[in-house]
């Protein structure tokens, strides 16, 4: 096999941390010859970051004003173009990833496997498939390029103390007009990200209200959680759509997840069965968030998490 | 714009907890409630809408696959499009294959838009939209929760990791969508009699000139680890101490 392409996500300014995850990923594919691709309009200080990941040979170091906006239709093209070189290309199973790397795939006339949640050679992968409900083993051919999203919540980040160099490499390829972007309307504050955070608290569709949902910020807080929701409390309207923790929302690995009205379907456990420890509070002991939970609590909520915040004290 | 092309696909009811089979060569599907894939039926509703408001003139829905395909192509007849097409075959289609097969159709059709779900929820892929996209040399705008047409362009909310994404893309374009972008309304009886006689026309792969392409192989099916079930705590100076022992606060 050739070399590995992994391909960075940023905000303009530092990395995401699925870079690293993906980077754990391309490490058990193979632990030499894995390369981060960086296409930004100002790169310098997110290649710094992909430089120090553990396991990376070589930062490519694309600037291109254009990069200022992260489109699939103009990223596609630029990394299609740096690919010759490679037999496996990578992105994180974000919404970054998933939107961008089916179009590189379709443009080099492979197929894609999406979501590596375990790898089992360097062309053999498991992923899942039914919203989890079954993980499959798939072959690919050596023979073709791969193009393949990593299932972020499946891999741990690599350290930072990695030393990679950083080369320049002329912005190539020729750029689609026909799509751009408008705004962003980012509706996270100052809690850690739900992606990354060491701790999430998140609530469903019992806590009956968006003030209600107070309660679970304010926990949240004091302990240092992120927040998430369930794909009931979303659709009700309680919490913005990007707080969804589900097949269908965000799917983490917290080492602490505290489900607190949330009865657990199918499709939200989707979302959270690789937590370290999973805490259910839910007044109905019925409840199959129950049946996942390490620690579970049957009880009124409302009565509930104040006085888990004051115990806390 | 004339035409607005809708791909529905036929997968396990999204209501079927689906099992494993012991030996692992697949998922059962004998005698288990097919439908049409939730996030297509939802990039159908949109393409009706759009239909009714005057902004489309004809609705065609086509999907790829076996010849019982045809029951979801007559749930989108019976929804409100205009005309089915099927591209049937017997064999497994993966996604650009499927997205090849589509692209043939465009050419054919020649739609001022293109809309699917997101994803399948049998495979979890979501790949195809994009793939078509790119093959077609168009905009795409994935995961998308809202569209306004205006003129030749569409401006598209996407939900996205960091929240909502807003783009304009210039028609012809695919868009997927999300679930919250609307509810897909009932489909009545009287329009299930007369999706009956609406057109519906089956291809083949080679008819397209499209080879059904595999580059990948399914080896193996296992269900999902089980986590362990846990204990239940009386109280919340209970829960705190299970927490303080795991050291997790």
């Amino acid at each position: 096999m050739g070399r590995i392409l992994v391909i960075a996500e940023h905000d303009g300014a530092s990395l995401n941390a699925s870079t690293a995850k993906c980077m754990a990923c391309a490490t058990a594919i193979d632990n030499e010859g894995i390369d981060v691709a960086v296409l930004s309009a100002d790169g310098a200080a997110i290649c710094d970051q992909a430089a120090a990941l553990s396991g990376v040979a070589k930062v490519l170091k694309v600037d291109h004003e254009i990069f200022a906006s992260q489109l699939a239709a103009t990223l596609a093209p630029q990394i299609v173009e740096l690919a010759s070189d490679y037999s496996h290309i990578l992105g994180p199973s974000t919404t970054f990833g998933k939107d961008l790397m089916p179009r590189v795939a379709a443009l080099l006339g492979v197929a894609q496997i999406s979501d590596i949640m375990e790898v089992k050679s360097a062309y053999s992968f498991q992923r899942p498939i039914y919203a989890g409900n079954a993980i499959v083993t798939v072959d690919a051919s050596p023979e073709r390029k791969l193009v393949a999203t990593v299932r972020t919540a499946s891999y741990k980040a690599v350290s930072s103390d990695g030393s990679g160099t950083i080369e320049a490499v002329e912005a190539g390829a020729s750029f689609p007009t026909h799509t751009r972007l408008v705004e962003i309307k980012a509706s996270s504050g100052d809690r850690p990200d739900l992606q990354t955070a060491a701790k999430v608290i998140s609530g469903g569709r019992a806590l009956a209200s968006e003030e209600n949902f107070s309660l679970i910020y304010s926990l949240a807080d004091k302990i240092g959680a992120g927040v998430g929701a369930s794909r009931a409390a979303v659709d009700a309207g309680y919490v913005p759509n990007d707080m969804q923790v589900g097949q269908t929302g965000k799917i983490i690995a917290p080492d602490l997840y505290v489900a607190i009205g949330i009865s657990g379907a199918i499709q939200h456990l989707t979302g959270i069965k690789d937590a370290g420890t999973i805490v259910a509070i839910n007044k109905d002991p019925e409840a199959p968030i129950f049946e996942v939970a390490d620690i579970g609590l049957v009880g009124d909520l409302f009565e509930i998490v104040p006085e888990l915040e004051k115990q806390l004290g | 714009m004339q035409k607005i092309l809708v791909c529905l696909k036929r997968v396990v009811d999204y209501n079927v907890r689906v099992r494993v089979k012991p030996d692992g060569t697949g998922v059962v599907t004998d005698g288990v409630k097919m439908s049409v894939n939730p996030f297509d039926e939802i990039a159908l509703e949109e393409a009706l809408r759009i239909k009714e408001r005057g902004a489309a003139n004809e609705v065609i829905v086509m999907s790829i696959g076996s010849a019982e395909a045809q029951q979801q192509l007559r749930t989108g007849l019976a929804m409100g499009a205009d005309r089915a097409i099927l591209v049937e075959t017997d064999e497994a289609v993966e996604p650009l294959s499927a997205a090849r097969a589509m692209l043939a159709t465009i050419e054919r059709e020649q739609p001022g838009m293109v809309i699917l779900g997101k994803q399948a929820i049998d495979d979890d892929n979501s790949q195809t939209g994009q793939m078509l996209a790119a093959l077609w040399g168009r905009p795409q705008a994935t995961f998308a929760s809202e569209v306004v047409l205006d003129g030749e362009t569409a401006t598209v909310t996407r939900e996205v990791d960091a929240g909502l994404e807003t783009i304009a893309v210039d028609l012809p374009a695919v868009i997927t969508v999300d679930l919250r972008m609307n509810e897909p309304r009932y489909v009545k009886l009287p329009d299930i009699m007369k999706a009956k006689r609406k057109p519906l026309e089956t291809v083949s792969f080679s008819d397209l000139n499209v080879e059904n392409e595999h580059h990948l192989t399914t080896t193996h099916f296992a269900p999902p680890a089980q986590r362990e079930k846990g204990v239940m705590v009386e109280d919340v100076g209970a829960l705190i101490q299970a927490l303080k022992d795991k050291g997790l606060v």
